[in-house]
């Protein structure tokens, strides 16, 4: 005799009805979760993960229906439910967490009173007086600090790790039997992930309640949950506990995944898959994977996100190229070799004693100026860079890690001149550009030689430039090529060496996909030959098989063009692949400095080790 | 809240200062001379001349400026030149009947446009959603005079249900005392319940024009909103609650989706107030933008620049109410106060 599952999914199939006709979103998907079971779907942008949780608890979007298959909840059929019933369900039995919690919750609406509306719709007895005291409780229970007072706050009074606890709160309020957390952690910084998870588990542990994590970071999948089902492109690909999915994964698209998630001990190279990487590795190679990938690139557009097949479907097979681990060079020896080349005298940039700070005045003491009353007794500012020096030599490259909120954008913004530095020495290529005001920097030459890449693949390409005019913007502004053809065929240099197909050039932004955006912001970073490039997290917002490819092109590129990097992240373990130094900066301050590999393995500031504890590492796969 | 309010309205003070030396220089570059309009086209020349010096009009334009604004200081607007009437007092009659007519017509195109608008949100592409974009489209392209003119010819003419629209009463009633300035609440303070009933049946027809003009960008304005917000992460997060439809789409969609609605609503009050010219030409409404219409072709510039200042004055304020509107229901707002 079995048990019943809590949730049986069979042969889930979901379809959404589009202008190009209907797309099945997910297909054939079978899925259980026992009682007290954590689950975790685990799959990349577009592998159904989300729509199959949302078709669970059956808030699809009208375009979406379920077209096959059934879901059945404790003895439920979802889908033949009325919606009275599966409101009723919703919130009280099923319950589900999203990702961005600061969206998650109604902006105007008290915290308080939103746990209230949930408790109101599913808790009838409940007095009037009574619920405020439950919410408190809820409240208090998502280890909020001053929970009374927290009841009165609206979301934006709360910072990101604090929304995520109250919309947990909010999912937990009426004790339901399973809860979905649809990526609970995304954009959230490692030590509030770490905190908001163990949360989680407590609370669902606690309560013996099922849990379904959906995610797309395995490590975070192993850490937390017992089972694991891996999805790719509308069907699960591969069910198994969590110990044996990592330590014996059957399936090559869970393979590829465990390769391209970075974690202790691998390099760059490691990360893509055996084939790949070794082609990665010559120049000449690259040429032939170009013309493969554009016979291969013109894919539906149907598909939202990185079909990852297409994606490294760009660097193709090649027998003759030397093996993986012979391909790979010690970066930071590199390096090293690099600035002894140029000489110990000057590097490309130093950065000394920089301080910005804001003023925390508000509008009343802009009045008290106008009328001449006297300014407050202090000046009340928030220093948000506090004086930190460092430098960047040739070639080199070096992380900036911290925390949000530890100064590290608005160091990489001074650095770039687009904000003006309190005070301190800001000195490129030995020239003093701390003097140069942020407005006036844009037409000088020496903006050219720093640029940028940035976070947001898509948000950071004017929707209305193609490719091709994206790439050729900064040419235009700072650049000497003159002439349409001239352009064109610099700007189809810059695509073969960044790896986009040049029949991909004549596209806008909306019909690339996520790593072929990242390749044209990069492309665009480098064409005007710049020494040293700020890259913000180029690869935030990438699913890991394609930050995998973006990586290795940027460590690629700066070896082929001597480039130095200024490497801003909050991802340890990418900063460990990517750079020869690490600066750890926590509050405007400059906590921890040293050579990539001293500063991940033995960290000597604590705030270091807090950081590195947190990570979420899946166990390392057997070779 | 009260800083707050303070605070706007000392910021509205050089906007105030601005708006008076820009029409003042502006009415005196209108073209027309208005010693010889209100000379008569048989005046000598020398009539003319004396008329200016009497005006004032001979002097420098700095002391003319002068004379201006401290009479301004003291509350006096001059006198019109056509009617010789002080332009204060005048604006002070007119104004109440426009104001009526504005909200009147506001009230109702606000009862039916954001239900419609929200109805329409709620169910894309039903029939309610049809009816919306039939309505709006037909709000924008019918002109008032048109509206105006039909309304007349169907319920007056033809079917005789609405008196004939000439003004704010029935020639039979006399106006209530003042108190507000609006016939529908001075009728009712004077308990006066016959007028009451003559000025609302004066005031359907009109109203009615200007509610279907203003329909359209307000209902507009609605679904668009309520369509953002319903997509938001916040309405999904409360169906994923399980609470109702009602609570959904009011309490979260719905106040949210008010923001825009209401910066909506601000900009066709301030323009219906003075530009509804029309209206009040054809039912022979004593309105202020007639008023200022009829100064503006005599070249007669004290009710101008009366009117100008007035209105000034009136989105100074009106742009506080949206401000304070703005800050009850958004407390984000609220904070940057």
């Amino acid at each position: 005799m079995t048990v019943q599952p809590l949730l049986d999914v069979q042969d889930l199939t979901v379809e959404f009805t589009t202008r190009r006709g209907i797309v099945k979103a997910v297909q054939q998907v079978n899925i259980s979760v026992a009682k007290g079971e954590t689950l975790a779907i685990v799959g990349e942008s577009g592998s159904g993960k989300s729509v199959t949780s949302y078709a669970v608890m059956r808030i699809l979007d009208r375009a979406g229906r379920i077209a096959e298959g059934s879901v059945m909840f404790s003895g439920i059929d979802v889908k033949a439910a009325s919606e009275d019933q599966m409101r009723d369900l919703r919130g009280r039995e099923v319950s589900m967490i999203f990702q961005n919690p600061r969206a998650a919750l109604n902006p105007i609406r008290k915290v308080g009173d939103q746990i209230e509306d949930v408790l109101r719709t599913h808790v009838q007895q409940a007095q009037v007086a009574d619920r405020g005291e439950k919410a408190i409780e809820a409240l208090e229970q998502v280890k909020i600090a001053r929970p009374r007072e927290r009841y009165h706050a609206y979301p934006f009074e709360l910072s990101g790790g604090m929304c995520q606890r109250v919309v947990i709160a909010l999912a937990l309020a009426c004790n339901p039997q399973l809860l979905i957390a649809d990526e609970p952690t995304t954009g959230l910084d490692v030590t509030t992930q770490k905190a908001v998870m163990d949360l989680i588990v407590e609370l669902t542990r606690r309560r013996a309640m099922s849990t379904i994590l959906i995610t797309h970071d395995l490590g975070l999948a192993a850490a937390y949950c017992d089972r694991v089902v891996v999805m790719e492109k509308g069907r699960v690909v591969e069910t198994a506990k969590a110990a044996d999915i990592f330590a014996n994964p059957q399936h090559p698209y869970t393979k590829k995944l465990m390769r391209a998630t970075p974690r202790l001990g691998v390099s760059l190279r490691d990360l893509l898959p055996e084939e790949e990487s070794a082609s990665f590795a010559s120049p000449r190679v690259r040429g032939e994977a170009d013309t493969l990938g554009s016979a291969i690139a013109p894919r539906s557009v149907a598909g939202e996100g990185d079909s990852p097949s297409t994606v490294l479907a760009e660097g193709a097979p090649h027998p003759d190229a030397p093996s993986a681990s012979e391909a790979r060079r010690d970066p930071a020896s590199g390096a090293r070799e690099h600035s002894v080349a140029c000489g110990e005298s000057q590097p490309l940039l130093l950065v000394d004693k920089l301080v910005k700070e804001y003023p925390r005045q508000g509008a009343t003491a802009v009045l008290g100026k106008l009328f001449g009353r006297k300014p407050p007794v202090e000046p009340d500012v928030f220093r948000a860079v506090d004086g930190i020096s460092f430098s960047i030599g040739h070639g080199e490259s070096v992380g900036l890690v911290g925390e949000s909120g530890c100064g590290k954008s608005t160091t990489s913004m001074m650095v770039m001149r687009l904000l003006d530095q309190t005070s301190g020495l800001i000195q490129f290529d030995g020239e003093d550009i701390s003097g140069i005001a942020p407005s006036a920097f844009a037409r000088l030459p020496q903006r050219s030689r720093i640029q940028m890449v940035f976070q947001d693949p898509t948000d950071s390409l004017n929707p209305r430039f193609t490719a091709a005019r994206a790439i050729a913007d900064p040419i235009m502004q700072l650049g000497d090529v003159r002439g349409r053809d001239a352009l064109r065929a610099r700007c189809e240099e810059l695509a073969t060496m960044v790896g986009l197909p040049h029949n991909l050039l004549d596209r806008f932004p909306h019909q690339l996909s996520g790593g072929q955006k990242a390749r044209v912001g990069i492309a665009r970073a480098i064409a005007l030959h710049p020494k040293l490039v700020i890259l913000d997290e180029p690869t935030a917002a990438l699913d890991v098989s394609v930050q995998a490819v973006v990586l290795n092109l940027l460590q690629d590129l700066k070896q082929r063009l001597g480039m130095s990097y200024l490497f801003v992240s909050h991802d340890l373990n990418v900063v460990r692949l990517l750079c020869d130094r690490v600066i750890v900066m926590r509050t405007g301050r400059i906590v921890e400095e040293g050579s990539s590999e001293q500063v991940l393995s033995d960290p000597q500031d604590d705030y270091t080790k807090e950081l590195l504890t947190a990570i979420p590492h899946p166990p390392l796969p057997v070779h | 809240m009260l800083t707050m309010i303070g605070k706007r309205l000392m910021f509205a003070i050089p906007s105030l200062i601005g708006v008076v030396i820009v029409t003042f220089l502006l009415t005196r570059a209108l073209p027309g001379d208005p010693a010889a309009y209100f000379a008569g086209p048989a005046a000598t020349k020398e009539a003319v001349e004396q008329i200016r010096k009497k005006l004032g009009l001979d002097r420098p334009l700095i002391e003319q400026f002068f004379r201006y604004t401290s009479d301004l200081a003291h509350g006096d607007f001059g006198n019109s030149l056509t009617t010789g009437q002080p332009v204060a007092a005048e604006i002070r009659n007119r104004l109440p009947a426009s104001a009526e007519l504005t909200l009147l017509g506001l009230i109702v195109s606000v009862v039916i446009a954001i239900p419609l608008g929200v109805l329409a949100a709620t169910r894309p592409g039903s029939w309610i959603d049809h009816l919306c974009r039939v309505t709006t489209t037909a709000g924008v392209s019918l002109p008032v005079f048109f509206t105006g003119l039909v309304l007349v010819y169907v319920f007056y003419f033809r079917l005789g249900w609405s008196p004939a629209p000439l003004g704010r009463l029935d020639v039979f009633y006399s106006a209530p005392p003042t108190v507000t300035g609006f016939y529908l609440i001075d009728t009712l303070i004077a308990r006066d319940l016959e007028a009451f009933r003559s000025a609302l049946s004066q005031l359907i027809l009109p109203a009615t024009t200007l509610a279907i003009f203003s329909l359209a960008p307000i209902a507009r304005m609605t679904r668009a909103s309520m369509l953002a917000v319903l997509a938001s992460e916040f309405v999904r997060t409360a169906r994923a609650s399980g609470l109702s439809p009602a609570t959904v789409i009011v309490t979260y969609a719905f106040r949210n989706a008010m923001l825009p609605v209401i910066t909506t609503l601000s900009m066709v009050f301030s323009f219906l107030l003075g530009a509804n010219v029309l209206v009040e030409k054809v039912f022979a409404w004593p309105g202020i933008g007639s008023y200022a219409v009829e100064a503006l072709i005599a070249s007669d510039f004290a009710p101008v620049q009366g009117f100008v200042l007035t209105m000034a004055v009136m989105y100074v304020l009106l742009n506080l109410v949206i401000d304070i509107l703005y800050g009850v229901i958004d407390p984000r707002v609220r904070l940057e106060g």
